[in-house]
């Protein structure tokens, strides 16, 4: 049966289970735009298509799809860069689809056209530009299997005018062909075995695990090896939520801001099995320091992870979670001695904590009152910054994809069009996006998407009148200088109030139980002001380049 | 030190432009990079020569192996084999160093492809080291073009690096 590349795309988007796209119109997506009228796929427009691109990207981090968007050429697909090298560098699953000019025009500096697949050829795991529409259901079929099998990322298709609307035969996609790529899965039998051994040698074990952990669902296989070897686990900012925080193994995050007995155990262990993990600089900050006693086992997906930044002992290619299994049949239960007890002693005397004021209201406060208002239920986004780092220490993540924040590239902007993903990947839960002043203004326009779908998500924007991290860096690093990092902010509240949402200006920490309470109560989006103590900083803190144990604060 | 690569790739529109792409943004340096298809015309084959040490090898071929398009990599500068590198060379000459720039590629067994009034083109193969000193050689009649394909390579013996595509079925 003939049908147009438009209505070509939507059908195999159906057959690989897309319900929901993020997208913006324009010129050369109108074929697409049309067919979808009469489709059963949800679109959700966005203000703007890096809130497109984001909103995909918190969809796929919250429910484990791969999360969809779509935008015009030109313009429109280059809005959605940022989004894809945000996605690229935390391995998120993401299909972005950009049109193009027609065939025609290409190469001849046509209006609104870009080579978005030559932008794109650095931050995707692949991508496609579609010469032939023929072959348009092969493609939707490979890119879906790309972005979410191996290690995950974005991938991107683009799709020339004259190729939505050709006709062409499709009865179904054919055969993947992709006979470069084998995704691994079970680790080396010999190396699976040195590990084990390692292991159960070993007198002073750390887990050191990541984002593979969360991505490839291995955080019971985690919580098991962990409870087997007695072993703490520190997770990464990708890996929160993939063991339990309030674990009594758990030591939190580890690295540039992570705890004290996450940076001192890890400095001190005589092994550390790293799991999905990639030894990101905000992690190992100076290298040669790092684990330097310990042997290193490292388990990743991507095989050009390992020995990539330090030098690995037990390298194990495979799936996180099949491995960890592999690992489990081979290892005897173990007691806690006296590492436990040692990292159980830095835990008593370096515990997380502020200085809580009955005057001026503490970040850290509402991050915690938060977690008490939601029970620990809520998904949690943020943006980046001081307050993304206090939402990883102060709210006590027992659950999986729980924690849903901009990790390898840092995008300020990413939390609250991530929160619109994640509330429509996951309607019936409640929803935070954790902000500051700076980052919410940089995607505040997504309140109109919020209010047009009726998402009742929640932002809560910790008000210091500073991008709070840059000054927090000028105060430390460039002598009290705060060149450009002073920032005056609209009337949240009324801001909010002229999209249709609600707004609350908070100043009293007495208020801001109540407050919480009424926004999770509002089936409205809302926008919490919580003008917050100025000049907090976020502690510990690892000066760069220096050991993880050389702390701050 | 240099290392060269024999890198079997799906002849896609862009795999060269992923394949350098890669090679600048991730800082490794590369020699010289020739490529052309197999004698499946769905495959093409590049050779490409990189500078580094061990570890940047072992990156730049797991970092290659990331790429969709790349089918397989060999690493054959330890195994026994044969590379060759096209050139030619254009040379002016007069009635005086016409024949000794004849008897020049004779030695070096190149061949004359092109006979002007006032200019000799050879055609020679070879190593890299037989195309430099060829090079030299012709380099006081001075020389006023030349170009080289940058090297390619086979296996010795009845070790190949072919690989056989068949249809992944679901």
């Amino acid at each position: 049966m003939k049908y147009k590349g438009a209505e070509v795309l939507l059908k195999a988007l159906e057959a690989e289970g897309v319900d929901t796209i993020f997208g913006y119109p324009g010129g050369v997506v109108l074929p697409i735009y049309d067919a979808l009228y009469d489709s059963d796929i949800n679109h959700i427009l966005t203000r703007h298509e890096q809130g497109a691109a984001h909103a995909a990207d918190g969809y796929a981090r919250a429910t484990g799809k791969a999360g969809v968007c779509l935008a015009t050429s030109g313009p429109g697909a280059t809005n959605l860069v940022t989004g894809i090298a945000n996605a690229y560098m935390d391995s998120v699953p993401l299909v972005a689809i950009t049109g193009q000019v027609v065939t025609s025009l290409l190469g001849r500096d046509s209006f609104q056209e870009a080579d978005i697949t030559g932008i794109t050829l650095p931050i995707t795991k692949h991508n496609y530009m579609v010469k032939d529409p023929n072959d348009l259901g092969d493609i939707v079929k490979e890119a879906f299997h790309l972005a979410t099998t191996g290690r995950p990322g974005p991938v991107l298709i683009d799709i020339p005018k004259d190729i939505s609307t050709a006709e062409v035969d499709y009865q179904g996609s054919g055969p993947l062909n992709l006979p470069g790529y084998k995704p691994p899965t079970a680790g080396a039998e010999d190396l699976v075995n040195q590990a084990a051994s390692a292991l159960m040698r070993s007198e002073r074990p750390v887990i050191y695990a990541g984002g593979g952990v969360v991505a490839s669902g291995a955080h019971q296989e985690l919580k098991q090896l962990a409870e087997v070897l007695a072993a703490p686990v520190t997770t990464t900012l990708m890996g929160i939520g993939g063991f339990p925080d309030d674990h009594p193994l758990s030591l939190g995050m580890l690295g540039m801001h992570g705890t004290r007995y996450a940076n001192y155990a890890v400095s001190e262990c005589d092994l550390l099995l790293a799991v999905g993990v990639r030894f990101d600089d905000r992690v190992t900050s100076k290298i040669e320091s790092f684990a330097k006693d310990a042997t290193i086992i490292h388990i990743d997906i991507d095989p050009a992870e390992l020995g990539k930044n330090v030098r690995v002992d037990v390298p194990i290619v495979g799936n996180v979670s099949i491995v960890l299994k592999q690992l489990l049949e081979r290892l005897a239960a173990k007691l806690p001695g006296a590492w436990q007890e040692k990292i159980n002693r830095w835990k008593k005397e370096y515990p997380l904590n502020y200085q809580v004021s009955d005057v001026t209201i503490k970040p850290q406060q509402v991050i915690s009152e938060i977690y008490n208002v939601t029970g620990g239920n809520a998904r949690i986004t943020t943006e980046v910054g001081q307050h993304q780092m206090w939402a990883a220490q102060y709210y006590n993540y027992t659950k999986p994809r729980s924690f849903i924040s901009s990790g390898g590239l840092g995008t300020m902007g990413y939390g609250f069009p991530a929160a619109i993903g994640v509330q429509v990947g996951c309607p019936d839960e409640v929803v935070f996006d954790i902000a500051g002043d700076g980052s919410i203004q940089m995607n505040i326009q997504e309140l109109g998407t919020a209010v047009n779908y009726d998402l009742p998500v929640n932002v809560a924007v910790m008000n210091n009148g500073y991008l709070g991290m840059v000054r927090q860096w000028q105060e430390l690093f460039y002598n009290r200088r705060y060149s450009q990092s002073e920032m005056t902010s609209p009337d949240f509240v009324k801001l909010a109030e002229a999209y249709g949402a609600e707004g609350y200006r908070v100043e009293d920490p007495t208020d801001i139980r109540s407050v919480l309470e009424q926004a999770v109560a509002s089936s409205k989006p809302v926008m919490m002001d919580f003008v917050v103590e100025q000049e907090e900083n976020v502690v510990p803190m690892v000066a760069p380049g220096e050991p993880i144990n050389k702390m701050l604060g | 030190m240099l290392h060269t690569l024999a890198v079997l790739v799906e002849n896609n529109p862009g795999v060269l432009a992923r394949v350098a792409g890669l090679f600048s943004r991730r800082g490794f340096n590369i020699d010289s990079l020739a490529v052309g298809r197999t004698d499946n015309p769905a495959i093409s084959r590049m050779t490409i020569v990189v500078e580094g040490d061990d570890h940047t090898l072992e990156q730049v071929t797991k970092q290659l192996h990331k790429l969709v398009d790349v089918i397989k990599i060999n690493d054959v500068t330890n195994e026994p084999h044969v590379d060759r590198e096209l050139v030619l060379i254009k040379v002016p000459v007069d009635r005086a160093s016409r024949l000794e720039v004849m008897q020049i590629a004779d030695v070096f067994r190149a061949k004359v492809v092109d006979y002007g009034p006032k200019t000799l083109t050879l055609e020679a193969t070879g190593t890299g080291e037989k195309i430099d000193a060829l090079e030299e050689a012709l380099r006081p009649f001075g020389i006023k073009e030349l170009v080289r394909t940058g090297k390619i390579s086979i296996l010795r013996g009845a070790k190949y690096t072919t690989a056989n595509i068949t249809k992944e079925e679901e």
